[in-house]
């Protein structure tokens, strides 16, 4: 079966953004002593777009991407989805372990109200999309981490969402899964026309991947840099190009760090 | 278990994907296929020596002769007279009204106690109210309630239904409300993010997702209803109802020790027999799905 484009990809009008994230602020806790996660970020994303999140430890990156899903509401700011629906993948895939692959999948379109005739055509066509034919039937214990995730972005994408939202997704892979699963979520990407914003602290996957990297600070978070990712795909991990950014990268991150380095000791 | 390989042969291959199906092929586990004759000759054996080990303890205190014969029969005997009894119908008839019983208090129980579970553990104000009135009443020996049932009841089978009610519906009730509160927060999120609100919520995430607990709380609620369910036949004897709380009792009257062993022998039997085909059976289909299972 053809892949096809998803109609999404051309039904907004493009001149407005996947995503307008403005002026978001989040803290938590009462009021005077509450601890201030996010402040005034702000960043927009262009449907059909790769955006990757780069950050240290408390640079409210899940805060961010649960703000923007709307599963948490900022306390300041606003957040604009085209579409109003974002589909989110966590690090651990987060499958229903009492549901075999295809009926994950299922239960996602099942949920969005499509009609059992055509979910079982579109499960396998998302398992197809993510290579996993044959692996359908499994349950998410039968499958290998790298093989869970696909299933879990199979599950997303049958959310039918214009925009992506992706927290870690890769970061408990070993390094050959990862690698092919770069490989693999790209392609899935550009044949189904879908924004993603892609947090990860490694900085070489953010380039790999990324049409643009964005860099937070940490407590509070905000953007501080932005790096547009001008290499040719399909990009190599390991090519000199993706290297290069991911050094200027890094080194503007650890510059972040480096700020904080006084903390510590000063609070102490 | 071979893994499948569809994509292998598959002539759009092209790059990364030839490396992701071998990567597929080699990371799925494997587990050894065992026929179905070698797992139940493993699931059986143990439980065939346990059980013979224990008659062999049970003769040789018999052949010890520490209490008289006509108070402690052998195995033989014992068995010999469950054979008989079973043959001329008068346990089987006893064995029926017992468990009527227990399987109709036992029904009234599960539905009051989805309920009440469902309730306590959606609405925080009656969590607060009654949660630990629940747990109060599991670990109230139910046989407290006997005399009280008499007084309500007087000496009916309702007396008997009400009794195994209350030990069995609070130890349902806690078992849900224990799964509910335990679901993994990821997953609840994760429902979130798939769009399940109200009632869609419940019906596909929270209470799957409750299960494995919730069937311990059956579990338990069934051992509940099971104890209530004898004490009170040992109290409540109603005429021309023969039950097996009242055949012990008869036996005892009569010094019958081998009607009262086998009497016993059949509730030991009923136990073992609904743990292992019931909740043995569904615990452990609910393991093998959600891969709790061990190596």
């Amino acid at each position: 079966m053809a892949i096809s484009k998803r109609e999404l990809a051309q039904a907004p009008p493009t001149t407005y953004p996947a995503v307008a994230v403005q002026g978001v602020g989040k803290a938590y806790g009462p009021a005077g002593t509450a601890v201030l996660a996010l402040e005034q970020v702000s960043f927009t994303v262009q449907p059909g777009e790769f955006v990757c999140l780069v950050g240290a430890s408390g640079c409210g990156k899940t805060t961010l991407l649960s703000v923007i899903a709307g599963l948490d509401r900022p306390s300041a700011g606003t957040v604009q989805v085209n579409g109003s629906r974002t589909a989110l993948l966590f690090q651990e895939s987060a499958l229903f372990p009492w549901l075999t692959a295809e009926r994950n999948i299922d239960l996602a379109l099942r949920l969005r109200g499509v009609r059992k005739a055509q979910r079982r055509q579109e499960t396998a066509r998302l398992i197809e999309l993510v290579h996993l034919t044959g692996f359908g039937g499994r349950r998410p214990h039968e499958l290998s981490g790298g093989m869970r995730q696909r299933v879990a972005l199979a599950r997303a994408l049958a959310q039918e969402a214009q925009v992506l939202l992706m927290d870690e997704p890769f970061g408990a892979l070993d390094a050959i899964t990862r690698d092919l699963l770069h490989d693999e979520l790209e392609r899935v990407w550009r044949e189904t026309g879908v924004a993603v914003i892609f947090v990860t602290h490694n900085v070489r996957e953010a380039v790999r991947l990324g049409d643009r990297v964005l860099v937070l600070s940490s407590r509070p978070g905000r953007v501080v840099a932005e790096f547009p990712v001008n290499v040719l795909r399909p990009r190599r991990l390991e090519s000199p190009e993706v290297a290069g950014l991911a050094a200027a990268v890094t080194e503007r991150l650890r510059e972040e760090v480096r700020r904080h380095a006084g903390a510590a000791t000063a609070s102490q | 278990m071979q893994a499948p390989q569809p994509h292998l042969s598959d002539p759009r291959l092209h790059g990364y994907e030839q490396d992701l199906a071998g990567i597929d092929a080699l990371e799925v586990p494997l587990d050894p296929a065992l026929s179905w004759g070698a797992r139940v000759w493993r699931a059986t054996w143990p439980k065939l020596a346990a059980g013979g080990l224990l008659i062999s303890l049970w003769q040789l205190v018999v052949w010890l002769e520490l209490r008289p014969s006509y108070a402690l029969p052998g195995p033989a005997a014992a068995f010999g007279r469950l054979l008989d009894d079973l043959r001329d119908g008068v346990l089987l008839t006893a064995t029926g009204i017992t468990m009527r019983r227990a399987v109709a208090g036992y029904a009234i129980a599960i539905v009051i106690g989805v309920l009440l579970g469902l309730a306590v553990a959606r609405i925080r104000l009656l969590r607060t109210a009654v949660g630990s009135l629940i747990t109060g009443l599991q670990t109230m020996p139910s046989i407290v309630w006997f005399p009280l049932a008499v007084l309500l009841f007087q000496l009916s089978e309702r007396a008997i239904l009400f009794v195994i009610v209350l030990g069995a519906a609070p130890a349902i009730a806690n078992g849900l409300i224990h799964g509910v509160d335990h679901i993994p927060p990821l997953l609840l999120r994760a429902g979130r993010v798939l769009g399940a609100r109200g009632i869609a919520a419940y019906r596909h995430i929270v209470l799957p997702a409750a299960l494995p607990a919730f069937v311990g709380g059956m579990k338990q609620g069934w051992a509940f209803a099971w104890r209530s369910l004898m004490a009170g036949e040992l109290l409540l004897i109603i005429a021309s109802r023969p039950s097996l709380g009242a055949r012990l009792q008869f036996a005892r009257e009569l010094s019958d020790a081998a009607g009262l062993l086998a009497a016993m022998l059949t509730v030991l039997l009923i136990g073992i027999l609904v743990d292992g085909l019931v909740f043995g059976r569904l615990e452990r289909c609910i393991r093998t799905r959600w891969g709790l299972t061990g190596p």
